[in-house]
């Protein structure tokens, strides 16, 4: 260990605000971006699996009614 | 390969190595505007514009810092080891702004050929090391000195 | 070696190949850079100059160092797009630009506080630091385009060709402390010689590099993955993936 103490640790010989708002910056964008692309791709198959249902559903309900064709549209987060 | 993915390839190398001679006929004609400062050999040789907003670096001259004792005011000389030019400036000094270490002054130079600093921050080399390494180095740089010299008086 | 090369190409390879080797990439890279970064904060000596705030260089680096190679592998893929027009080179474009945005911002933003101790400013328009900010602005350009463009083609062909025009920069940001006088220092690491600093300092420097190449690779494969599944949604593999991650 190069300190002495925790509290020494901290305040970094007067640097520490600059070390750790860097560390802060660093960590809080990387967790944020991993954190978001992880729940884009869940988003994403959600929304295929959702699509899917939607249309075997409908394709049963349209052999039992025979009724007129319709279109739907599958959202898909693009963010 | 395929012709035409050839050709594509063709086109492609074409477009990067225009590119790259443009923009390094742009930028070897822009070099004295790309350069952050004009270093002390530069100013000696008159390169540098008088009374016009600029920036000097280099190092500072071991021995040449005089601080003025009533106001914040230091003078002290930047050389790059060929040619040095005197520094002028009044304001607080960044942490690492010591004698050897090198520095970038902004300011004007005057006809005195002394440049008057508003401004001076501190410039670092790539060398990074522990405390007890950079004193065993100077102790080690002193010792040799401290040889040599007696080598000298030895052969006197 | 061209069936490997066709292989690569194919989207459904890829996303099982990425979805093996995604754990591993995860793990190792959380591991190699919370072992560099508590090695380098905590362990690792002060430096006789700076004393504690250059402790920052351990993510400053891995960030700088990341920004620069995720470009050269995106203009690799634009090449890739433009000659075989592979569609999977455009989806890593596409999907690893948002990630070197936020590289390139990191670096700038810890070299910034790292300035200010060590140089007395935050910002000096040199030219490391000018070239770098024109790297935040390309990877901004290249996310801005392609959201501009909504055929996927044409997006593909444009993000290429800018990504390509681009890619100038990078021997400028590497070679720009050598070139020109700028403030800031040559670099730490060279290819050729030895590093400029004690193992100490350089291990766990070296360490937070590897593992942030490493969960950049997770970052890619988990966001290309995303792509694949959008622009695929329609076709019979994908329909079978998703219903069976439901079971």
């Amino acid at each position: 260990m190069a300190f002495d103490s925790l509290s020494a640790f901290w305040v970094m010989e007067g640097h520490g605000p600059y070390v750790w708002s860097c560390y802060a910056a660093f960590f809080l964008l990387m967790i944020g971006l991993m954190v978001w692309s992880w729940r884009r791709r869940n988003a994403v198959i959600e929304a295929c699996r959702r699509g899917i249902e939607l249309k075997s559903g409908q394709q049963t309900q349209q052999a039992a009614t025979a009724s007129a064709a319709s279109f739907t549209r599958v959202k898909v987060s693009q963010d | 390969m395929h012709p035409i993915r050839k050709k594509r390839l063709t086109i492609v190398l074409f477009l990067l190595v225009g590119l790259a001679i443009a923009v390094g006929l742009t930028t070897y004609a822009l070099r004295q505007n790309i350069n952050l400062f004009y270093d002390p050999s530069q100013i000696s040789e008159g390169e540098a514009p008088v009374d016009v907003r600029i920036r000097a670096g280099g190092m500072v001259e071991e021995g040449s810092v005089v601080r003025d004792p009533d106001s914040l005011m230091v003078e002290f000389r930047v050389t790059d080891f060929n040619a040095s030019v005197p520094v002028q400036y009044t304001g607080i000094l960044p942490d690492l702004f010591a004698e050897g270490q090198g520095v970038v002054a902004m300011g004007r130079l005057d006809n005195n050929g002394r440049f008057v600093a508003d401004q001076v921050l501190a410039k670092h080399d790539e060398n990074y090391m522990p405390p007890e390494v950079a004193d065993a180095l100077e102790k080690a740089s002193k010792g040799q000195h401290k040889a040599s010299d007696s080598a000298e008086s030895v052969s006197y | 070696m061209w069936q490997f090369f066709h292989k690569l190409g194919s989207p459904k390879w890829f996303f099982g190949i990425a979805a093996r080797l995604m754990p591993w990439l995860l793990a190792g890279g959380i591991l190699l850079l919370v072992a560099g970064i508590v090695w380098g904060l905590a362990f690792a000596p002060k430096d006789y100059l700076q004393g504690n705030s250059y402790r920052i260089i351990f993510i400053h680096v891995p960030t700088a160092f990341l920004a620069q190679s995720v470009y050269v592998m995106m203009a690799v893929a634009a090449v890739v797009t433009l000659v075989w027009r592979m569609k999977l080179a455009d989806v890593f474009v596409k999907s690893v630009a948002p990630v070197g945005l936020v590289l390139t911002f990191l670096s700038l933003f810890t070299g910034a506080v790292w300035g200010k101790p060590t140089w007395g400013t935050w910002w000096v328009w040199d030219a490391r630091l000018t070239s770098m900010l024109i790297l935040l602005f390309l990877y901004g350009g290249v996310i801005a385009l392609d959201r501009a463009i909504n055929d996927e083609k044409s997006a593909a062909r444009a993000v290429s060709v800018l990504v390509l025009v681009g890619v100038v920069n990078i021997p400028i940001i590497q070679y720009s402390v050598e070139w020109w006088n700028t403030l800031h220092q040559p670099s730490t690491f060279k290819l050729t010689e030895k590093p400029s600093m004690p193992a100490e300092m350089w291990v766990p420097l070296l360490l937070s590099v590897l593992g942030m190449y490493l969960l950049f690779g997770w970052l890619a494969c988990l966001r290309m993955q995303t792509e694949i599944l959008l622009r695929e949604q329609r076709t019979r593999w994908v329909k079978d993936y998703v219903l069976a991650g439901r079971g």
